[in-house]
């Protein structure tokens, strides 16, 4: 969580970038950390595939589907990962939805994280009231950062508490939609971006959905700390693979 | 001991609401209202009366004499069947409806597998004015033709989900995202017992109309209100939930809950939750569910596309981990000998849904004075080809 909070102290227009674990290959999770890494990325979401994503759209659910055919499980992600801080040094999130993490049990998954090097985990359907009661304590035994989302319609009341219970950053959701929905920002959204660096909170937002090139990062970044990219980068890597990295990530900055 | 849901929206360890913050503001002010809109005078006249003047309530309590000699008891059959759009699902969309009003929402989403319940939520839509659409797998959409066309001629738009197995769980994702990306305007009217709270108990309570009509008519029959055993069919649970209602709390009843067995509990292909499912999170809520060890959901197989869902309600959950219900599970084969069964005894052709529940008195013999009231959920025009194919008829 150290190397996360730093990451998050030093830098501004920090890029952080989603990807689904086991797609398009199943063996390709290392190889696109290293070309994360190597790009200037300045952390990465490790996607744990889910059968039923929820929060997603189209495009990270068919990759999904596709990683889980690969045979992507919640042990072979682990084993991919482990060493993995020999060769990557920028802060690594899992992301995923809670039941895998319920079934390989809270305790021993949130064990198997801290053991690899993991810094901290978003998980969309594990509520704030739910993780306060029952993981907290759990999270906070294994140093690992509780990333939690709001949203447009998140009231203020809970965006404190939820800025209470974070340790890391806040996931500012750009607007109400599922993920790869929209692209480009309207003044509604603006005004919201306006509205929550207005709060001053204790934790930093990272901005996620709805951002897909350099024109979209650069608003949110202005905003907010930083900014997350997931189905943009996902189309990429589906057309043109783990050589395409280098210049997707170049054109954002 | 009380097997409603507690303050916390849990029954037993099942239940909460696991969502992603996009539903949070939703949900919570469905959580926070639902209860005292329900409790309100005026609520309750409307939907009293539209139950009545519009659904066709109260449905019969009907003694079936001739089945009740073939298995030397006493069977009365609960007539959901005759409900308007021809299954009890409509008695919770005209709940929602009114719900959805109240809160002033202009746009109602829905999820349906077989169709029912799509068809239920369409019809109430078009007595109230209110746009509708329907997310149904589009495997289902090509079973069950005839629901899709309903559903239609009654306004509504029917969206395929084309995600995942493309049936009744990933329909439910796809209306659960539209919600997402609709957070002001759209009230999701879910068709059972399943999702995160409130859902499971404010369904429950409009089902439960159900039980409650069955105490008065028992009352009227058999000078007691308490039969011995309450039976249904549970897919997600909505029409068993309504009939063990005002019974989940008198230990004197029996509760007895008949799931889909499919092929056979081993065979792979099933849908029997409580034989096959671990304590999972399926559409916001803990549950039972069929998943594989590594928490990934599996698609579940019955004849009747209205049981094949991979979780259950969790007041249902509890009441198999409580030992209070007694979960029987019936294969397709037994379903269907059961529906013939019914049709030629008491000329009543049932869903086969609710042939399955029918078909508990082959194995599980009961006392000769024992009451068991079974709620016939469904009628079975939906199902005649599947009857047709099977039968060769």
């Amino acid at each position: 969580m150290k190397r996360l909070q730093e990451t998050l102290q030093q830098g501004n227009k920090l890029l952080s970038i989603y990807f689904t674990a086991g797609y398009p290959n199943l063996e390709d999770t290392i190889p696109i950390l290293k070309a994360l890494e190597k790009n200037g990325v300045d952390m990465v979401e490790i996607g744990l595939p889910f059968s039923d994503p929820l929060a997603d759209g189209p495009t990270i659910q068919a990759s999904s589907t596709q990683a889980l055919k690969n045979g992507m499980t919640t042990e072979v992600l682990f084993d991919q990962l482990k060493g993995v801080r020999e060769q990557i040094s920028i802060p690594l999130i899992i992301m995923g939805y809670f039941n895998p993490v319920l079934q390989y049990g809270v305790e021993a998954f949130c064990k198997k994280c801290a053991d690899i090097g993991i810094d901290g985990l978003i998980l969309p359907d594990l509520p704030l009231a739910e993780y306060n009661l029952h993981y907290r304590l759990t999270f906070e035994k294994y140093n690992l950062a509780n990333i939690f989302l709001i949203t447009p319609q998140t009231s203020v009341k809970r965006i404190m508490e939820i800025d209470k219970a974070s340790n890391a950053f806040i996931y500012m959701v750009s607007s109400a939609s599922t993920t790869g929905k929209t692209s480009g920002f309207n003044d509604e959204q603006i005004a919201y971006f306006n509205r929550i660096e207005g709060l001053q909170l204790k934790n930093p937002q990272i901005v996620g959905f709805g951002i897909n090139n350099a024109e979209t990062f650069n608003i949110a970044t202005k905003y907010a700390k930083g900014a997350i990219i997931g189905s943009a980068f996902i189309k990429a890597l589906t057309t043109d693979g783990i050589v395409g990295i280098h210049p997707f990530i170049n054109r954002l900055r | 001991m009380s097997y409603h849901v507690n303050e916390k929206g849990y029954y037993g360890e099942f239940g909460g609401a696991y969502i992603p913050e996009m539903l949070y503001p939703n949900v919570e002010e469905l959580r926070q209202n639902y209860l005292a809109v329900m409790q309100e005078l005026s609520f309750q006249k409307k939907f009293k009366e539209l139950l009545k003047e519009y659904v066709g309530r109260p449905t019969p309590l009907y003694y079936a004499k001739r089945l009740s000699e073939k298995y030397n008891t006493k069977i009365y059959l609960k007539r959901e069947d005759l409900c308007h759009t021809g299954a009890h699902k409509v008695n919770n969309t005209i709940g929602q409806i009114l719900m959805a009003k109240h809160l002033g929402k202009n746009r109602i989403i829905a999820e349906t597998g077989a169709g029912q319940h799509g068809v239920a939520t369409a019809t109430v839509c078009a007595l109230m004015g209110i746009a509708c659409i329907v997310y149904m797998g589009a495997i289902d959409m090509e079973r069950q033709a005839p629901n899709v066309a309903r559903m239609k001629m009654l306004g509504a738009t029917v969206v395929p989900a084309t995600s995942g197995s493309k049936t009744l769980k990933d329909a439910t994702n796809e209306a659960i995202r539209d919600w997402i990306n609709n957070p002001t305007n759209t009230h999701y009217i879910i068709g059972s017992v399943v999702g995160p709270h409130p859902y499971p108990d404010m369904v429950a309570r409009f089902q439960s109309v159900i039980s409650e009509e069955i105490k008065t008519q028992l009352q009227e029959k058999e000078v007691r209100e308490n039969p011995d055993y309450v039976v249904a069919c549970v897919g997600g649970g909505s029409n068993a939930a309504g009939a063990y209602y005002h019974y989940l709390d008198r230990p004197n009843v029996g509760i007895i809950a008949v799931e889909a067995a499919g092929k056979g509990i081993q065979s792979g292909e099933s849908a029997a939750t409580s034989a096959l499912g671990k304590p999972g999170i399926i559409h916001g809520s803990k549950t039972l569910l069929m998943q594989t060890a590594d928490g990934q959901i599996t698609e579940p197989y019955s004849i009747s596309a209205g049981l094949d869902y991979p979780g259950v309600g969790p007041m249902h959950a509890h009441l198999y981990a409580s030992g209070r219900g007694e979960f029987i599970s019936i294969t397709d084969t037994e379903a269907m000998e059961a529906g013939l069964e019914l049709s030629k005894l008491e000329g009543i052709i049932p869903a086969i849904e609710t042939s399955h529940a029918l078909a508990i008195f082959k194995n599980r013999p009961f006392k000769k004075d024992d009451i068991v009231v079974i709620n016939l959920s469904g009628r079975g025009d939906k199902d005649l080809n599947t009857y047709i194919d099977y039968f060769n008829l």
